[in-house]
């Protein structure tokens, strides 16, 4: 029981934290807190265009989420997933150019997602192998690789790819998956597609894999405790450079979610934040594949919910409302952790002196 | 006159890395990982703007920036001092706290979520052009900030407290120097100082723009650690980054070498420097502990 208390109770305290700042930022808009939040849920789960969108924007975080989640179950925090995921994307749209048209979709699919599991993942290994060579920090090489994928993507869409008058690459030829819309009309023109069901499946795997792999438990061993898994056999080099290449490249598999799921090619910037708010999603979904999945719904509900009241209110206080979210479970997950166990304790004694 | 031009160009691009540098130094020897520096930077360009538009003073402008930095810098040390909560993940949630704040912000006050108004700039009538760089106090602030933080932390006591909460919390607690305060005392005065470099972008450009910063406090800390943690190298990784992207700037058009690849210097020095080639990286070694 504590440990789900643990688990759960510093997410709970954030939202209700977010949930009052979000009130008093309405109302210094002069405006009612409960009519725009009644707006905000309108806007996303009220109609089916506002949940498609949501769940779009959801299956982009799931994979930037599981980015950063599992790599932080080894004690590594992966902060280049807007990278992998722009290195993903590009990979996905590479590939679905250099394939003939008239391959069927599945199969220009599956080598698509293929081609963006290989471009986000080796983003993903440059860190892992540094600090697995000279012990670099991944956190540095994370931030400083993610300017410089972004400039080299930016160039070699600007100077050899792009379609004249734009940022994006030309359409690719064969790939594209089915959108919702395409079975059911009350999506149209919302983004969502089958790609979500993908996502969810990756989580899955990602908890079997996490749960009930001896890969896994040596992954989570080193983020304990990295002196005692080493002392078992573990060896921590290479689960260093496993895990950061498994975490790029579940961040560029979001990239199928734009590249084959809507827009059919590659865009400079097309990940708009979705890599930094996986750290978000992540904490939030305490590392835990089912988490991070709540966890991006609720963000993607944020981001598109911001938009749906951007004419009452501006759509940064969604941003604002985010960075309340992250820093409150940051604070929360000691804090809680402590108060708990000091309640165990007072239990344990309080036992001790009735008997 | 060309040289002197291009001089006074590098110098413009370092003064914001190296107010930011400075700050970004101290949080770090004193062990606080210094992933705020955009956001105290922000910060101290938004208060700046704010206050010299309200005050009509660019003098209490520039104090309204540092008291912002100072304002989330203290933010930051009690969510890492006091709350034990994740440096790396406050500083990111900072960031992005400010960026949302300042942009709401503008809507509500100037009902604009771009820019601020006009403001006057501080030093304003003392030249125009080459002799305004010149004239800048805060330019000469900014080259004389990491002298003064190699001053401040090796020739004075408090220095010598930050290197010792920054190497060993628990030696320093056991020779009876307070960890928190002397880690609250350098935080704040790290968002202080990176601030200054955020309200001179404000002034130089006459006004407080949304994301004006644009990466430059990433810039700042690959400067401090492409600089090993010390001031005086620090000081020349700054110029080298500036006199980098003054060469960027001035090949703009040219096929020869694509600005992107320019834009990547510092980012690629600085992996290069943290995997050790050139010497082994020093980093402070209690850097990101929150414990002790």
């Amino acid at each position: 029981m504590r440990k789900l208390d643990e688990a759960l109770l510093p997410p709970a305290l954030a939202l209700a934290i977010a949930l009052v700042v979000g009130d008093l930022l309405i109302l210094s808009f002069g405006q009612s807190p409960g009519a725009v939040f009644a707006m905000l849920l309108e806007g996303t789960w009220g109609n089916a265009y506002g949940l498609g969108q949501t769940l779009y924007k959801a299956t982009t975080l799931i994979a930037t989420g599981l980015a950063v989640a599992i790599p932080l179950r080894a004690g590594l925090f992966n902060i280049g997933a807007e990278s992998q995921l722009a290195a993903g994307g590009f990979a996905a749209a590479l590939m679905g150019l250099a394939i003939p048209a008239s391959l069927p979709w599945p199969v220009a699919a599956a080598l698509c997602t293929v081609a963006a599991v290989v471009g986000g993942g080796l983003v993903g290994a440059i860190p892992g192998a540094l600090k697995a060579r000279f012990g670099a920090s991944e956190v540095i090489v994370t931030i400083m690789l993610n300017f410089i994928v972004l400039a080299l993507l930016n160039w070699i869409v600007a100077s050899h790819l792009h379609v004249p008058e734009s940022l994006h690459t030309p359409e690719i030829h064969s790939g594209g998956v089915p959108r919702f819309a395409d079975f059911s009309a009350v999506f149209r023109g919302s983004a969502a597609n089958v790609t979500l069901v993908g996502a969810i499946g990756v989580a899955i795997g990602a908890w079997w894999f996490l749960f009930r792999t001896r890969a896994g438990y040596e992954l989570r061993a080193a983020g304990l405790q990295a002196e005692a898994a080493r002392t078992g056999g573990v060896r921590l080099p290479r689960v260093w450079l496993v895990t950061m290449t498994l975490g790029g490249a579940l961040a560029g598999l979001g990239g199928v979610n734009y590249v084959l799921g809507y827009k059919h090619y590659y865009e400079e910037g097309f990940g708009s934040g979705a890599g930094f708010l996986g750290i978000a999603v992540a904490l939030v979904g305490r590392n835990h594949p089912v988490g991070v999945i709540f966890a991006a719904l609720l963000f993607a509900t944020l981001s598109q919910g911001g938009l749906a009241v951007n004419a009452v209110v501006p759509k940064q206080m969604m941003d604002v409302l985010q960075a309340v979210v992250i820093l409150a479970v940051a604070v929360c997950v000691p804090e809680v952790r402590r108060v708990l166990q000091d309640a165990a304790r007072r239990a344990v004694m309080r036992g001790t002196a009735a008997s | 006159m060309i040289a002197l031009l291009i001089v006074a160009q590098v110098l413009r691009i370092s003064v914001p890395y190296l107010f930011a540098a400075a700050g970004g130094l101290l949080s770090e020897r004193a062990g606080i990982v210094a992933l705020t520096l955009e956001g105290f930077m922000a910060a101290g360009a938004f208060g700046a703007a704010i206050g010299t538009h309200y005050s009509g003073s660019p003098a209490l402008g520039l104090g309204a920036g540092v008291a912002a930095g100072a304002l989330l810098a203290s933010v930051h040390a009690m969510a890492t001092i006091r709350f034990r909560a994740d440096q790396v993940v406050c500083g990111i949630a900072l960031n992005l706290l400010v960026a949302g704040g300042c942009a709401f912000t503008l809507r509500l006050a100037f009902d604009s979520s771009s820019n601020s108004p006009r403001i006057a700039a501080l030093g304003e009538g003392l030249g125009s052009g080459l002799a305004a760089t010149f004239a800048n106090p805060l330019v000469w602030g900014a080259f004389a900030i990491l002298p003064a933080m190699w001053w401040l932390l090796y020739r004075t006591r408090f220095g010598l407290r930050v290197r010792a909460v920054g190497e060993h919390p628990e030696a320093a607690t056991s020779v009876g120097i307070g960890v928190p305060r002397v880690r609250y005392l350098a935080v704040i005065l790290s968002g202080a100082i990176a601030a200054l470099g955020g309200a001179y972008l404000a002034f130089d450009q006459h006004k407080f723009t949304d994301g004006m910063t644009a990466g430059r406090g990433f810039i700042a800390i690959a400067a401090v650690i492409f600089g090993r943690w010390e001031p005086v190298r620090a000081l020349g990784a700054c110029l080298l980054f500036a006199v980098a992207e003054t060469v960027q700037i001035r090949l703009q058009g040219s096929t020869a070498l694509p600005s992107q690849f320019v834009e990547m210097i510092p980012y690629a020095l600085t992996i290069v420097a943290l995997a050790g080639f050139g010497g082994k990286s020093a980093a402070p070694s209690a850097l990101g502990r929150s414990e002790g």
